[in-house]
């Protein structure tokens, strides 16, 4: 048994973590519960959120946390591109043509991402020291992480109860059909909901490039949690992956201090195919 | 038997046959390492064709089976001393009962939620295969040089494995065939269509699926042994990749989507295209890029694939092309 305030220090920066994964998680979540695509290029666009908080910071020497606004904007302007291009034709076709179209997305970036970034690891070299509370230690960066991904949650709730083409989104994601027939232009609603989707997925990408080195593969490994998370959570619920992502994040935590590392996945991930079997609304249930 | 004298069914067969048997005759080791890739690729699709093509359940964790198959074959021969043969069947008589124990939690699954457990189930696969033991944990498994003795020393080795993946290939396309031409084969078709309302029409869907899925699983094991045994070792990132996974499922839509046919011209068209790519200076680094955007453009465009294409032009075509 190790000492309590190890699995302690272990927990807590996990759960912090948590809150970045379900960050990322919520972009895909949201995708699919607007319109019940899983979008497969989910992984390469956190890997562009990264870069592009990377060379903001290294080539403009503009602070991260400034940089990141502009990087979702970025993220904005991409999803609109992806589901202009990739997404729109096929979203009425069975799943197979939207997962492959969203997959055609994934490798073209990555196969861009290779020749432009090649695989060397790039590295956001930037500190902002640690809070010492008694015997524990919390970096600053991923405090600063966890802050901006509760914001994000509370700006996209904003967003979905406050304003009314937010009101439009819920009405599509309800059913589409009924809601063209209220006059709403569900093909601007839909592409902007995926576009806030991949907002949300660069976001979570640009914290992730301020805390851990990374490449132009890195996002698949971040793609992979966010399954795990909207299958805790349950698919097309926001707040699920929200939680979703801490309880991620507790087990990362939890775990390590009382297995070898290499277990956590193994873990993760046979936890994601039981809950799929026994419980594919997920442990909250559908939005 | 009628159905076995179709001349689309022969003609497939003896079309791979010949490219098969062409480096045999040739000795060309570049040739034959070529054909390998495709003819092991043709397999992979064809097989998961029976799955995704007939029953309309998408995988993307095909690639587990012929990772799993490539373990248990590469322990049985590297560590108990068996004989390539004997090992890569029983690799994949286990692979297959692990699949059908398997099949029947997960079909019960449906659409994308099917999809994304496949993927966990290749992603939980590979993490404890990392962390196993006997398997070698994360560096793998390797095997001896002297244990090509057996077959008359590496080279003769080498030709052997690929002698065997000609006949496991006309093997599975003879397979994917009768499927598909069968009265259970209909059943999976009616699945695809609508399971429910195949259920209704007394098709025991959850068995049926089940043995697809089973069946799906069988040949990926034996190239699995075979292609590590080719290579002399295996590790869980070269056998669990989902990416090889997902070019199964673009090598299908490529060719046509539950035709015979189909993934045997995905998987030749695809590879020689990612062998002309990875060799031209200027696409060398984009080669990933432009498979991308040949898949897009045939989900956009062409969704039945070429051959679903050739068969929706002339009602002769759609007699003649399985």
């Amino acid at each position: 048994m190790p000492p309590p305030d190890v699995i302690l220090a272990s927990v807590l920066d996990g759960l912090l973590l948590g809150f970045v994964y379900g960050l990322a998680a919520m972009g895909l979540t949201l995708i699919w519960g607007v319109m019940e695509v899983i979008n497969l290029a989910h992984g390469p666009v956190i890997t562009l959120g990264m870069f592009g908080l990377f060379f903001l910071f290294q080539e403009l020497g503009l602070h991260p946390y400034l940089a990141l606004p502009l990087v979702v904007v970025g993220g904005l302007l991409l999803g609109l591109l992806i589901y202009g291009v990739a997404v729109h034709r096929v979203l009425d076709a069975p799943h197979l043509s939207t997962l492959l179209a969203t997959f055609s997305v994934n490798m073209m970036i990555i196969g861009l991402g290779t020749a432009a970034f090649t695989t060397t690891p790039r590295n956001v070299d930037f500190s902002l020291g640690a809070v010492e509370i008694g015997p524990l230690r919390l970096l600053g960066t991923r405090v600063v992480a966890a802050l901006a991904a509760v914001l994000f949650t509370l700006a996209l709730y904003a967003f979905l109860y406050r304003t009314r083409t937010g009101k439009m989104v819920r009405a599509v994601a309800n059913n589409r059909a009924a809601a063209e027939l209220m006059g709403i232009p569900s093909t601007r609603i839909l592409a902007l909901s995926f576009g806030i989707g991949t907002l949300l997925a660069t976001g979570a990408g640009g914290l992730i490039a301020t805390l851990f080195p990374f490449n132009i593969f890195t996002g698949g490994v971040y793609e992979l949690k966010s399954f795990v998370i909207c299958v805790l959570g349950g698919l097309g619920n926001p707040t699920g992956a929200l939680l979703g992502g801490i309880i991620l994040g507790f087990i990362e935590g939890f775990i390590p201090p009382f297995l070898p590392v290499g277990w956590t996945p193994v873990i993760e991930f046979v936890l994601f195919v039981v809950i799929l079997l026994i419980r594919p609304s997920g442990l909250l249930g559908a939005r | 038997m009628k159905r076995l004298k179709a001349p689309a069914l022969w003609t497939i067969l003896a079309a791979v046959a010949v490219a098969g048997i062409w480096p045999l005759l040739n000795r060309s080791a570049t040739l034959r390492e070529d054909m390998f890739l495709i003819l092991m690729f043709v397999t992979l699709a064809s097989s998961l064709n029976i799955l995704l093509g007939y029953t309309g359940y998408v995988n993307f964790g095909h690639i587990v089976f012929f990772g799993l198959g490539g373990y248990i074959g590469f322990y049985l021969i590297s560590q108990q001393g068996w004989h390539l043969i004997p090992a890569a069947l029983a690799a994949a008589l286990v692979t297959t009962l692990l699949a059908a124990l398997m099949g029947g939690a997960v079909l019960r699954l449906r659409g994308a939620y099917f999809a994304l457990a496949t993927l966990g189930i290749n992603e939980a696969t590979r993490a404890f295969v990392t962390n196993f033991k006997p398997f070698g944990e994360a560096t793998g498994l390797s095997l001896h040089f002297s244990r090509y003795q057996e077959y008359g020393g590496p080279a003769s080795a080498l030709w052997f494995t690929y002698a065997l993946l000609v006949i496991v290939t006309l093997v599975t396309l003879l397979v994917s065939y009768l499927v598909k031409t069968s009265k259970f084969g209909l059943g999976l078709m009616a699945i695809r269509e609508d399971e429910d309302a195949a259920m209704v029409l007394g098709i025991h869907a959850p068995r049926a699926k089940t043995i697809a899925f089973a069946l799906s699983a069988f040949f990926p094991a034996i190239v699995g042994t075979l292609f590590f045994f080719k290579n002399g070792n295996i590790e869980p990132g070269d056998a669990f990749r989902l990416h090889m996974s997902i070019e199964g499922i673009v090598m299908i839509m490529l060719g046509g989507f539950g035709t015979v046919t189909g993934p045997v011209i995905g998987s030749a068209v695809y590879e020689r295209l990612r062998g002309y790519l990875l060799t031209t200076p200027l696409f060398k680094d984009l080669q990933l890029f432009f498979a991308g955007m040949l898949l897009l453009i045939i989900i956009l465009f062409v969704p039945s694939g070429f051959i679903g294409w050739l068969r929706e032009r002339s009602a002769r075509l759609r007699e003649v092309l399985q």
